[in-house]
């Protein structure tokens, strides 16, 4: 192992006695410390980024099985054909130039106590302080006939960005003028609570262009839309009057893969192109790890660092985490997850007391079509008599309409959102 | 004597240094909650939505201030400007007049 100059400068103050001054935990001889961040995603891509950022001491490696990140934010667009993959495709050479080590590979077993994570490739990385943001898995089992591939390809969610991304716009493309789209949303929580109902807008919009006699029908678990009902029902009722049917108190019991039949309690409802959207849990390295905590499907948190309330030393971000109060599972959320977690790590790892009083903050934009969108918006404090993070009373809301300029600063979240994970 | 007051002396400069990096720390978390529209640092991508990095301390003030009390329009930063108290407000224009100003480079497309 050769020494670069920076960790025997390192190593050098550390040998003249100023550790106890500075405080400083190195556990691993030369650098700072070692971070290794478990998913590339908004969580993920971000923590890494603003780790390094905060604290270029520290050794920080990011674990993510695909060679790109592909956004799901956006990505409805990409159904409607109001955007192509190639603007939600991005490369993680930015994070690269960042001095952070990108490695293309899949984390199967984190050992706590050796404080190691264990890739699918066989190599095991050792840390001082994982912070995992593994995203979802779908909960396809409670739908017998999705248990086969076949059935699972034929029968998309979509609701991960990529090929199914690809393949569903395939499906819209090649269904006949007067065909029936069926969306099926899952109970809440569930990944981007507005995501559902802009697609139905996209799929929506696509029509009105290509395919104007077709027909959509919204199966909802739901009792009602979950996010920005009225701004919804606004479009809905408006510029695609008469194309959508939504039918609230919908659960899915099965599907008849060859009727092309979604399968409900009291009712079968028959589509050219069926979307289910699964119920979801965190993906299967915090089932392995242990760091499930409530229902059998979420990751609990200390929300002033993000570490796990299950195993020390093992943070958690994103969508996996048993969200606070009012907090949705977005992209947006995970950013901010990130930030508040990137400098408890720093902090921890240096010695230093982590900061008392985090605060983060939701935007999420719909796009009712392809240039007019919407958002939502809130604002959240640590809270500690409740030890949890809570919406600010008074803050936050809806935008009053749908609109061209929203449009505008939606394209203006996304790329600054990008940039924020992988520059 | 002389040695024990020296010594204080030197405790309490660190105290108040270690004070000072913390409330930097504070102000650089609140900023950095604004990050995700307007770019890491307030260097926004295209500018859209306003680069912040770089801007006069008591303008940025001004304009939360104005988008808080609803003087301002907006279509979004009421929202969140009404989730800050007066001081968190006061501490993340500091942070953004701080920070040289620039744009931020997109994120790099996939080879």
């Amino acid at each position: 192992m050769t020494l670069s100059r920076r960790e025997f400068m390192k190593w050098a103050s550390v040998s003249a006695g100023v550790t106890a001054v500075t405080g400083c935990a190195a556990t691993g001889g030369a650098s700072a410390g070692r971070v290794v961040v478990v998913g590339g995603g908004y969580g993920g891509a971000t923590a890494a980024k603003f780790v390094k950022l905060w604290a270029p001491d520290i050794d920080v490696t990011l674990v993510e099985p695909n060679q790109h990140f592909i956004s799901c934010p956006i990505s409805n667009l990409v159904l409607g054909g109001n955007a192509q993959m190639g603007d939600i495709t991005f490369s993680y050479d930015g994070l690269r130039q960042r001095g952070i080590n990108v490695i293309r590979d899949s984390a199967v077993a984190i050992d706590a106590a050796k404080r190691q994570v264990r890739l699918a490739g066989g190599d095991s990385l050792s840390y001082d302080r994982v912070i995992v943001s593994p995203g979802i898995e779908f909960m396809s089992e409670q739908i017998p006939a999705l248990k086969n591939a076949d059935a699972q390809n034929r029968i998309l969610h979509a609701w991960k960005a990529g090929a199914q991304t690809v393949a569903l716009r395939k499906q819209l493309e090649s269904m006949r003028d007067g065909g029936v789209y069926v969306l099926q949303i899952p109970l809440a929580p569930y990944r981007c609570p507005p995501g559902p109902y802009e697609r139905v807008c996209q799929v929506a919009s696509y029509f009105r262009k290509a395919k104007p006699k077709s027909k959509i029908i919204v199966l909802d678990s739901n009792p009602d839309i979950t996010s920005k009902k009225g701004l919804f029902l606004a479009a809905w009722n408006g510029m695609y009057k008469g194309m959508i049917e939504y039918r609230p108190n919908s659960e899915i019991a099965d599907v008849d893969v060859k009727g092309m039949t979604i399968k409900l309690q009291f009712d079968n409802v028959r589509g050219d192109v069926l979307n289910v959207v699964p119920a979801q849990r965190a993906a299967d390295i915090a089932v392995k790890s242990g760091l499930i905590t409530a229902n059998n499907r979420w990751c609990g948190v200390d929300w002033l660092t993000c570490e796990s309330t299950a195993v020390k030393g093992v943070h958690v971000l994103g969508d996996s985490t048993l969200s606070g109060p009012g907090m949705p599972k977005s992209g947006s959320m995970a950013n901010q997850h990130a930030k508040v977690c990137a400098a408890a790590v720093v902090a921890l790892i240096n010695g230093r007391p982590v900061n008392a009083d985090p605060m983060m903050m939701n935007t999420c934009y719909s796009f009712v079509s392809g240039d007019s969108a919407m958002h939502v918006a809130s604002v959240h404090r640590y809270d500690a008599a409740q030890k949890t993070i809570a919406p600010v009373k008074g803050a936050g809301g809806v935008s009053t309409a749908a609109s061209s300029a929203e449009a505008t600063y939606a394209w203006g979240w996304a790329r600054n959102i990008w940039a924020e994970a992988l520059v | 004597m002389l040695k024990a007051a020296t010594l204080l002396a030197v405790l309490i400069a660190g105290w108040a240094q270690s004070a000072a990096a913390a409330d930097a720390q504070y102000a650089r978390s609140l900023a950095a909650t604004c990050f995700a529209c307007h770019g890491t640092d307030g260097r926004s991508v295209n500018s859209v939505p306003p680069s912040l990095a770089g801007q006069n301390k008591d303008y940025l003030l001004r304009q939360l201030q104005e988008f808080r009390d609803g003087k301002r329009p907006a279509t979004i930063m009421h929202q969140h400007a009404k989730g800050y108290t007066p001081e968190q407000l006061d501490l993340i224009a500091g942070y953004f007049a701080s920070v040289t100003p620039g744009r931020a480079t997109p994120a790099p497309a996939a080879r």
